[in-house]
């Protein structure tokens, strides 16, 4: 059943602004970062939005909350979470669901995101996004999850591919066939990250291209693109540089496909100043432009 | 281990776990596992290998990872700690705190919070200096706890007029810690920030990494402080040991009369005694106006 399932895809037309993403079309953002809070607070650049790490402010009182609100009066705010282990066979951390769900009416977010991957085993943590093996249970246990994630947030949930160094060898599905078969069965949104695609490509010897073409698009509800430090035998997913062009060529085509859509650079280890990161993130323009025009040229 | 597959995805995340969260050897995975045999046979059996990197090494990369990590989060979390005991000793110390209390939580932000009674039930990972290890621990702890716990509403003095003295229990709010210390860590603190050009701002003490000789500032000397929070500014309150034993017993739930009798009845000669009531009320006005006192829980 799950492999005829794998085989169908939607026809749909992709839209930008879709139920995955609460109807939004919020253009291009970056994540919001403690060295630069100070300049957003006090000169309130010109960024369509910001994304934040959900667990960063999910705190009791302070100045991460004094900030945050500080921050919502001039800024559309995205909630993007690291620690839901959507993955992983302990319990749903109801404390943790509770306090995330606080804050999405904090930040009256439209949609919410966190990683397709496991982390917690046991009760013991290893904060890390560690790879789901690709098997059918794992399709069925993750999906539940994200379903019962869903309904109790009240709003559209987004699953996000990781970058991953290792492959199990019980999977039984390639990495797209996997996250295809979990947001169909999920009936949640993807937030594609175009350079992990890239960055499991190389480690795992796939073509990005074969990913992008095989995923049901049509769910796809933001984006994020970042640097990554390539080694001799592998490249790691460090967000401390800019995006490469390989990826940028990865972005074009699935904005090709998909049209304008909801765009993040993520910029999280050697921060430069604010500047740098929104000028690179503002470089998205040029490929989002390209298609506006393309797409007004044809009509 | 059997050499059946490694089907369930339960099994699957406990055989990853249990290497990832393995300590390291010298920043390698251990070749050996734990029962003696090849680590490169346990990864082999459900991680597949390619090309340019064969089982272990695609497994060693998650290992490094987590200890990466962790070790880099005590690491902003406890920068006294850390200068006091130099990186490698800290790390030694780390490294068997983790093994021995891993996280079990989705954030990062309380990783060190049992690292003081660790130090206290393993002295020997930081002598001769644990008592100082711990009162650092501890400091920093408070810290932590004073950055982002939170804030109640504070008690307007209008609504202690309702209640008698006897029948006044005041609570203090969940951001403040009062410590007893052996050092004056708290100086040695103050120092090694000003040596790094950093101001008291709670995210900026957080951030400290850099070396600071022990030898040159840390003093044996009984020290009484409160640690706090003003305007979401982490700050540090020396007390003296009526003040701090006074905010003690209201922090174990004695009433106000209570508290105050047993400071004052310490004092013999009544002249002292009306010293101290007058302390006591100065006291008061100044932690009040600090928010120390928050409303009780419904």
């Amino acid at each position: 059943m799950l492999s005829v399932l794998i085989n169908e895809r939607s026809g749909k037309t992709p839209m930008p602004a879709n139920k995955f993403n609460g109807h939004t079309d919020l253009g291009i953002g970056i994540g919001l970062r403690t060295t630069h809070y100070q300049q957003i607070l006090d000169e309130k650049p010109a960024v369509d939005w910001l994304e934040i790490i959900s667990e960063n402010f999910m705190v009791d009182g302070g100045r991460p909350l004094e900030i945050l609100d500080a921050v919502l009066e001039h800024y559309p705010v995205i909630q993007h979470g690291v620690s839901l282990y959507i993955g992983s066979c302990d319990p749903l951390n109801k404390e943790y669901l509770k306090k995330l769900k606080a804050l999405t009416h904090r930040t009256k977010a439209p949609f919410i995101s966190d990683h397709l991957c496991w982390g917690s085993v046991d009760g013991e943590s290893s904060h890390d996004l560690l790879p789901i093996p690709y098997t059918f249970e794992a399709v069925i246990h993750t999906a539940e999850r994200i379903r019962a994630v869903q309904d109790y947030l009240e709003i559209p949930f987004c699953i996000e591919n990781v970058s991953s160094y290792a492959e199990f060898n019980a999977s039984e599905m390639t990495e797209w066939q996997f996250l295809s078969e979990v947001s169909e069965r999920a009936d949640c949104g993807i937030l594609l990250d175009v350079n992990n695609i890239y960055v499991s490509a190389f480690n795992h010897d796939f073509n990005s291209y074969d990913y992008l073409h095989n995923i049901p698009l049509q769910r796809v509800a933001q984006i994020h693109l970042a640097g990554h430090s390539k080694f001799e035998k592998y490249i790691l997913d460090t967000h401390d540089a800019p995006v490469k062009d390989e990826v940028w060529q990865i972005y074009a085509e699935l904005i090709e496909h998909i049209g304008k859509t909801n765009t993040l650079l993520e910029w999280d280890a050697s921060i430069p100043p604010f500047e740098t990161v929104h000028k690179e993130a503002l470089k998205a323009n040029l490929i989002l432009e390209a298609k506006a025009k393309r797409l007004s040229k044809s009509a | 281990m059997s050499d059946e597959p490694v089907k369930s995805l339960y099994q699957l995340q406990s055989l990853m776990a249990a290497a990832v969260m393995r300590p390291l050897d010298d920043e390698s995975m251990q070749k050996t596992w734990l029962d003696g045999s090849h680590t490169s046979e346990y990864a082999s059996k459900f991680i597949k290998p390619n090309q340019r990197l064969n089982s272990f090494e695609r497994l060693e990369i998650y290992n490094k990872q987590y200890w990466y990590r962790l070790l880099e989060s005590l690491q902003d979390d406890f920068p006294g700690l850390n200068s006091l005991l130099g990186h490698k000793r800290f790390e030694k110390l780390s490294v068997a705190y983790l093994a021995r209390y891993p996280s079990r939580s989705y954030t990062l932000n309380y990783l060190g919070n049992k690292l003081a009674s660790f130090i206290e039930q393993e002295p020997n990972l930081t002598a001769p200096d644990s008592e100082l290890a711990f009162d650092m621990a501890s400091f920093e702890c408070a810290e932590i706890k004073a950055l982002d716990a939170q804030a109640k509403p504070t008690l307007k003095a209008a609504s202690l007029c309702q209640n008698v003295p006897a029948e006044i229990v005041l609570q203090t709010q969940p951001y403040l810690s009062l410590l007893e210390l052996r050092y004056a860590v708290d100086s040695f603190l103050l120092k090694l920030n000003k040596a790094h050009h950093k101001t008291t701002e709670s995210n900026a003490i957080t951030n400290r990494t850099v070396r600071f000789s022990k030898s040159s500032s840390v003093r044996k000397h009984r020290t009484f402080v409160a640690v706090h929070r003003l305007n979401n500014t982490v700050y540090i309150k020396r007390l003296d040991k009526d003040q701090y034993c006074l905010l003690k017993s209201l922090m174990e739930n004695k009433t106000l009369a209570e508290a105050c009798n047993l400071l004052i009845s310490k004092k013999r000669n009544i002249q002292n005694q009306e010293k101290l009531a007058l302390k006591i009320k100065k006291c008061f006005t100044t932690w009040m106006e600090l928010g120390w006192f928050c409303q009780s829980d419904p």
